[in-house]
C-alpha cells in the first residue's frame, strides 16, 4: 500500500530517532543473562548454564517487565534482549510478548541454537521489527565446536538458522575471527550473501574485549586470541575503498583529543544497558562500580536524569593518561574509553596499549602517521587530517 | 468493489497494533505480521488522522465521530465526513481498525 495523506511508513533504525526528537530514552538494552549453553574461548561475559548462583540473581520476570514498562513511559522505542544467551531463560516468550504488547521493537542478539519451530512461528506471528542477529563461529562442526567447546552447538545453530529461514524471518549473521575459523572467512562470507540474503557482508569480532567482571586467567586467554593490529588491519582493509571512505567520514568528524575528559562518546545519553541483576549502566561493557547505577533502589528516568550526567563529566588526573590520550588527535579512532580501560586494567582512565597499537597500524596505513610515530605527540594533526580527507586543512 | 462505509457502524483501533506518542510524534506500531509491508517498519499519523484515531474508541458510530469533530473544529460536516471516512478505509485496509459488532 502506498503513502497516504493520513498514514506514512517509517523504518526507524537501531540507532532511534531522528537528531533532535531523541526521547529521554530512546534504546535500552536488557541482558536477561550472563549464562550461556556456549563456553566460547573469547566470549566477555558468559557464564555456565547451570550457574545456579547466577540464575537465582538474575532479575525476576516482573522486575524486567516493570523495567520495560518505565523504558516505555520514557519514550524508549526498542529493546535489546542480549545475554549470555538471552533464549536460556524460561521466561524468555513472556518477555518478548510483553516488550511486543508495550510497542517495543525488539532486538535479539542469540547464539540461535535454542531457536525451535515453536520460536521461529512466534517470531513470524508476531515479528520482532528488527533482525535477530545471530553470532557464527565455524562454518563446519570442528570449527565452529572448537570456538563454543559445547558438543551439538554446530547442528543446533543451524538447525535454528534454518528454521527462521523457513519462516522467512530477518536475520543478520556475525562472526568472531578465530584460530580455528580464520581460514574460512571467504566461505562464511559467501554464505552469508547467498544463503542468508544479507545485503553487507558480515561484521567480525577481532579485537576481543576482556572479560567484563575482570577475570585474570580468561582474560589471559582472550588476550591470546586477539589478532595482532598488523593482522587486524588487514582484515579491516579487506574493502578498501569502503573503508577509506568510512574512515575519512569518521575522522571528519571525530578525529580530535579528547583532553581530560574521560566519556567522549554517546553512553548513558538517551540510551543504556541493565545488566542481569538490575545494575543500569551507561554502556554494556562499563561496570566499574562507580559508573553504575542500582535500578533495584531507583530508576531509568533517575539514572538518566541525575546519574549518568553526573558521571559523564568525569575527568582524570591520570598522568599516563593525560600525556597520551588526552592530546592523542586518534583519540576518536582509538576505542579508547573508561569502559576498555575498566575491562583491561580496573580503572576507569588508563591507556589500553592493545587499542592504542590497532589505532596507530591504522593510522600509518592511512598515512596520518609515519613509522615511529607517537600520534600524541604529533602537533600538525590538523593538517594532516586536511590531506587525508583531500583538503588543505581541517578545521 | 469497495464496501462504501456506513456511518451507523463502530470502530476501534486493532488489538495487532499499539499507538504511542513519543516526542510529539504519533506511532502506530504492528504487533502482528501481515500489517506493514516489511518487518521492521512502523507508521506515523498526520494531525487529522490523530483526531480521529484518538476518537475512534469503540462506543461511538462514525456519524456521531463526526458531528462531535464538526462542533469541535466548527467545519461543514461532510467536510468532516471526508476526512474521517478516508482515514477509517485506509486503516481498515491495512488492518489497524476493527469494526465493532453491537452487541
Amino acid at each position: 500500500m502506498s503513502q497516504s495523506a493520513y498514514v506514512s511508513r517509517q523504518v526507524i533504525s537501531k540507532a532511534g530517532f531522528r537528531e533532535g526528537t531523541k526521547p529521554l530514552l530512546s534504546r535500552l538494552d536488557i541482558e536477561l543473562t550472563e549464562r550461556c549453553n556456549n563456553n566460547c574461548l573469547h566470549c566477555y561475559i558468559n557464564l555456565p548454564q547451570d550457574d545456579l548462583e547466577a540464575k537465582n540473581k538474575e532479575l525476576s520476570t516482573d522486575e524486567i517487565k516493570n523495567i520495560l514498562k518505565e523504558a516505555v513511559s520514557l519514550g524508549c522505542l526498542t529493546v535489546r534482549f542480549t545475554g549470555g544467551e538471552p533464549l536460556l531463560r524460561a521466561d524468555f516468550e513472556e518477555l518478548y510478548l510483553f516488550a511486543r504488547r508495550l510497542g517495543l521493537k525488539v532486538l535479539l542478539f542469540t547464539n540461535a541454537t535454542l531457536i525451535t519451530g515453536h520460536l521461529a512461528e512466534l517470531f513470524f506471528r508476531i515479528p520482532p521489527l528488527e533482525k535477530i542477529e545471530v553470532s557464527v563461529y565455524g562454518m563446519k562442526k570442528t570449527s565452529y565446536e572448537a570456538v563454543t567447546r559445547a558438543p551439538g552447538s554446530f547442528e543446533a545453530a543451524f538447525r535454528g538458522i534454518n528454521l527462521l529461514l523457513e519462516k522467512h524471518i530477518p536475520f543478520v549473521v556475525k562472526g568472531a575471527l578465530l584460530p580455528s575459523n580464520k581460514v574460512e572467512i571467504g566461505e562464511f562470507e559467501n554464505w552469508a550473501v547467498t544463503s542468508i540474503g544479507m545485503d553487507n557482508p558480515p561484521s567480525y569480532a577481532m579485537f576481543f574485549d576482556l572479560r567484563c567482571r575482570r577475570e585474570t586467567k580468561k582474560n589471559e586467554l582472550i588476550k591470546s586470541l586477539r589478532v595482532s593490529s598488523e593482522e587486524g588491519l588487514k582484515v579491516l582493509i579487506r574493502e578498501q575503498d569502503k573503508y577509506l571512505k568510512g574512515m575519512r567520514e569518521f575522522c571528519s568528524k571525530f578525529a580530535r583529543p579528547g583532553g581530560d575528559l574521560l566519556f567522549t562518546c554517546g553512553a548513558g545519553c538517551d540510551g543504556g544497558c541493565v545488566d542481569a541483576y538490575g545494575n543500569f549502566q551507561a554502556c554494556m561493557m562499563l561496570r566499574h562500580p562507580r559508573t553504575v547505577y542500582d535500578l533495584k533502589n531507583g530508576s531509568l528516568r533517575d539514572g538518566l536524569t541525575n546519574f549518568f550526567p553526573v558521571m559523564r563529566e568525569m575527568r582524570t588526573d591520570s598522568r599516563e593518561y593525560l600525556i597520551r590520550c588526552a592530546c592523542c588527535f586518534l583519540k576518536g579512532l582509538c576505542e579508547q574509553c573508561p569502559a576498555k580501560s575498566w575491562m583491561e586494567y580496573g580503572t576507569i582512565d588508563t591507556p589500553v596499549k592493545y587499542l592504542c597499537e590497532i589505532a596507530h597500524s591504522q593510522a600509518r596505513f592511512l598515512g596520518l602517521l609515519n613509522d615511529g610515530e607517537k600520534a600524541w605527540e604529533i602537533r600538525d594533526w590538523k593538517e594532516r587530517i586536511g590531506k587525508f580527507m583531500g583538503k588543505k586543512a581541517y578545521s | 468493489m469497495e464496501k462504501k462505509l456506513v456511518l451507523e457502524s463502530i470502530f476501534a483501533p486493532s488489538e495487532d497494533v499499539v499507538a504511542r506518542e513519543i516526542q510529539g510524534e504519533f506511532l502506530i506500531i504492528p504487533i502482528t505480521s501481515g500489517i506493514a509491508e516489511s518487518d521492521e517498519e512502523i507508521f506515523t499519523l498526520n494531525e487529522t488522522a490523530r483526531v480521529v484515531w484518538n476518537n475512534l474508541d469503540g462506543k461511538r458510530t462514525l456519524r456521531a465521530l463526526i458531528d462531535k469533530l464538526s462542533v469541535e473544529f466548527d467545519s461543514p460536516a461532510a467536510e468532516i465526513e471526508n476526512e474521517v471516512c478516508g482515514f477509517t478505509e485506509e486503516l481498515l485496509k491495512r488492518k489497524m481498525l476493527i469494526e465493532v459488532k453491537r452487541g
